[in-house]
């Protein structure tokens, strides 16, 4: 039985938070949000070169440290309670994850050192206009021609797809679903046109193929269990940030229930306050159990259980980050509601968080059909 | 749910399924899943249970062998009672003293209270009742008003108890009592160890909502018990009362999270024969029942992992109960919307299946231990460092 974190862990937590207390503050975080690349690229590389974040789960062999998931949804819960701009997740949770899960040694060595290293920024381009996350939503068809491989068709809401220097595309061949590479700095026919955002702390963008050579990633038509594989990971990484969003909400909600006096007293001192904000640590914590209960799934390596797991912890952590953001908001009044004050930073993360892997109700959907209900 | 406690205790739990395995068999074994923390069915077969326990040394696991127990770590009781509750052994008729006076003892009680108490307690000879709430003390405990005085060598007590789970069972009582009578609220209070069996005290069985005779109130006047009865010291029953509260070793929250594991289990089977499954809305519900149970159990096992390697339990060990109390009571009325009109049909005598049984009882779950508004003021001010509210 080891649910619980090693003083090493509880070390990597406090070096990761004291890094982001310098480099996420709120006043970076609002610079990069107003910033049409929302992007640091010295952030970028320290966090590359000081702490080894980009290759933390990622093996020795490429570049990486080797540690597991529970040390990298440490990061994630970190990030999340930062709101760290940029593209960590489209980097580490999506594009070195479907690397990992695709049966292709050589672009594992070729692609992912330069992501370890903090030299490549990459994301994994599958929904298009239908936002769909599964097999079926994907479109997008990939051609065979004597110069190699092309795509021809149309991504959306695609994470940091406007920095990205890699793209691992999903397409549909002859044979089913496939997964491509495309270097984006100067491939013929791709045009990105960034999406403006409800949550400016995470960019979204359009991108649009129209011939553009693409490197096929292992065998033609085989690629979908690799990706659904890659998603379970990335649900579970995206709930430990959830978790990490809501502590937040929940840290500056009490803080502001002692501060702030109404008819001659703390406002937290009134039940309808105290109890919310006791709600609100509960709901964390249960979230806490949920996403932690995916990253130990993840280290275990059980497949059936980590399917579980992840729908769970994607269902369960939405749903808490965005009330959780929502009761922050109502503990501070009239100033929770301005554009000033850090509160709705964190609704409008956890409002994109619900739906950057799919919706709470897709996500309960994939929970019932595993669990055969 | 398959959990392995690592190789330390194998020999242990296979031991023990061994046991289970050729005693819980027979009338027992019919009797699997029977009764809970204030569920008084089939007390007599649960009694013969607890004295087979005791006879096969599992009462006690944790508990020196001085006083009967088999001085084992924590490891080995978590493993206990999830064997146990995996066999779906019936519940222990003896719980109360097991998991609240026990302990109590063994942290606060006296040498020779250790040495009177604690071995009929494991041998099933004496049953115990917790005497604290009373018709004006509830959530405001300190207000207690049942007033102890010396007299010679003896307490006398005279007062009334309420709400005192199987106290008509009582042997013994652990009353809460006001020994300095100027005293105000935590101050002035004594913890006493009273015999029931004595002109001063009349128990009589209030009736719950499921229509068991389960708890009790108890008329005190001018009881009497012996001036060694007392735990910890005179005037400072607060604190002992208090201890009994917090001993939470995280090792009653696994069974009881394995029944609603179960309970939910049987509710997707419900479901499936109701074709209640189709129906988007019940689907849902039926989905966030079994992300409850999970959660429950990744909770309980967050605590256990830290208890067991020496950690300080973390914010989960503060709001478990109020989240697994309340999301029990949803899944019981979510059992009964799909158990549909058949489930309001009851037996003879108000005779209740077990989802019935469960649903009700669940209504309580919410109440005892700190009702769930106190929960959320104990979190709110221990945890989260809230202000209190001001006293009138
Ligand atoms: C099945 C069962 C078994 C029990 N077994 C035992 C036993 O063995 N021994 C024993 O001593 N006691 C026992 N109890 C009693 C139990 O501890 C009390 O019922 C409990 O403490 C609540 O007290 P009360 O019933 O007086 O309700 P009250 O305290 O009067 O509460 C009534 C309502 O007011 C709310 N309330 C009270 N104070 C506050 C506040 N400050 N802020 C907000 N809301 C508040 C409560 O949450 C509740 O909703 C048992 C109770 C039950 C239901």
């Amino acid at each position: 039985m080891d649910l619980t974190f090693s003083e090493e862990q509880d070390e990597l937590r406090k070096v990761v938070r004291s890094f982001l207390a310098k480099h996420s503050d709120e006043a970076e975080v609002r610079r990069l949000a107003a910033d049409e690349r929302g992007h640091d690229p010295v952030v970028w590389r320290r966090m590359a070169g000081q702490l080894g974040l980009q290759g933390l789960a990622v093996p020795e062999e490429y570049g990486g440290s080797g540690f597991g998931y529970v040390d990298l949804g440490i990061v994630f819960e970190e990030a999340g309670r930062a709101l760290l701009c940029g593209p960590y997740f489209a980097t580490v949770a999506l594009a070195a994850e479907a690397l990992l899960r695709c049966d292709d040694e050589a672009a594992r060595t070729d692609l992912l050192p330069g992501i370890t290293s903090g030299e490549t920024v990459a994301t994994l381009a599958l929904t298009e206009e239908s936002g769909r996350w599964d097999e079926q939503g994907i479109r997008l068809t990939a051609r065979e021609t004597a110069d190699g491989w092309q795509l021809t068709g149309a991504k959306t809401y695609v994470p940091d797809g406007h920095l990205a220097d890699l793209l691992l595309v999903a397409a549909r061949t002859p044979s089913g679903i496939s997964l491509f590479a495309v270097a984006a700095a100067d491939a013929p026919g791709l045009t990105r046109t960034p999406l403006p955002t409800l949550d400016q702390t995470r960019k979204q963008t359009r991108l649009e193929f129209a011939g553009t050579p693409a490197r096929l990633l292992g065998a033609e038509g085989t690629a979908w269990p690799g990706l659904a594989r890659t998603l379970a990971t990335a649900s579970v990484l995206l709930a430990a940030e959830q978790v990490g969003g809501a502590s937040a909400a929940l840290d500056a909600a009490v803080e502001y229930a002692k501060l702030r006096e109404q008819y001659g007293r703390p406002i937290g001192s009134f039940q309808g306050i105290k109890h919310k904000c006791a709600d609100m640590l509960m709901e964390i914590e249960s979230a806490r159990s949920a996403a932690y209960g995916g990253l130990w799934a993840l280290d275990a390596g059980d497949e059936r259980e980590i399917a579980v797991a992840a729908a769970l912890a994607q269902t369960f952590c939405s749903e808490a980050f965005t009330r959780v953001a929502g009761d922050n908001i109502q503990v501070h009044g009239g100033i929770g509601f301005t554009w000033e004050h850090p509160a709705h930073l964190y609704l409008k993360r956890a409002k994109s968080c619900e739906v950057l892997l799919g919706t709470p109700s897709y996500h309960r959907e994939l929970l019932a059909t595993r669990l055969g209900i | 749910m398959e959990l392995d406690f690592g190789p330390a205790v194998r020999d242990f739990r296979d031991e023990l399924r061994d046991w289970l395995a050729a005693h819980l068999v027979g009338e027992f074994a019919e009797h699997r899943g029977v009764g809970g923390p204030t569920d008084g069915a089939a007390w007599e077969v649960r009694l013969a249970w607890d004295c087979e326990l005791s006879a096969g040394r599992w009462l006690g696991v944790g508990w020196p062998q001085e006083y009967g127990g088999r001085g084992l770590g924590l490891l080995e009781e978590i493993v206990f009672e999830y064997e146990y509750a995996r066999a779906n052994a019936p519940y222990r008729a003896t719980v109360n003293a097991l998991d609240l006076l026990g302990p109590m003892l063994l942290q606060m009680g006296s040498e020779a209270q250790k040495k009177r108490f604690l071995p009929p307690i494991l041998a099933v000879g004496e049953l115990w009742g917790q005497g604290f709430s009373e018709p004006g003390a509830g959530s405001d405990l300190a207000s207690v008003r049942t007033r102890a005085e010396r007299e010679g060598e003896e307490w006398v007590v005279s007062g009334q108890k309420v709400w005192t789970s199987f106290g008509v069972h009582a042997d013994w009582l652990y009353v809460l009592t006001r020994t300095d009578p100027q005293s105000v609220r935590h101050k002035g209070l004594t913890l006493l160890l009273l015999p029931t069996d004595q002109p001063g005290v009349e128990i009589r069985p209030i009736r719950n909502l499921a229509g068991q005779d389960e708890f009790a109130e108890v008329f005190l006047s001018d009881a009497r018990t012996g001036a060694d009865m007392v735990v910890g010291e005179v005037g400072q029953g607060w604190r002992t009362a208090m201890a009994t509260l917090g001993i939470e070793r995280g090792t009653t929250l696994l069974p009881q999270q394995l029944t609603f594991e179960r309970e939910a289990e049987s509710l997707i089977d419900l479901a499936r024969e109701r074709g209640a499954l189709d129906d988007p809305m019940l689907r849902r519900r039926i989905v966030d029942a079994w992300i409850s149970v999970r959660i429950m159990r990744t909770t309980n096992l967050r605590t256990l992992a830290e208890l067991t390697t020496g950690r300080t339990p973390g914010a989960q060990a503060t709001t478990a109960k109020l989240y697994a109390s309340t999301r029990h009571q949803q899944l019981g009325y979510l059992a009964m919307e799909l158990a549909g009109p058949a489930g309001q049909i009851v037996g003879e005598n108000y005779g209740l299946d077990t989802r019935q049984r469960s649903f009700l009882l669940s209504l309580a779950e919410t109440i005892y231990g700190g009702s769930s508004e106190i929960q959320r003021n104990i979190i709110g001010e221990q945890f989260l460092g809230l202000p209190k509210e001001p006293r009138p």
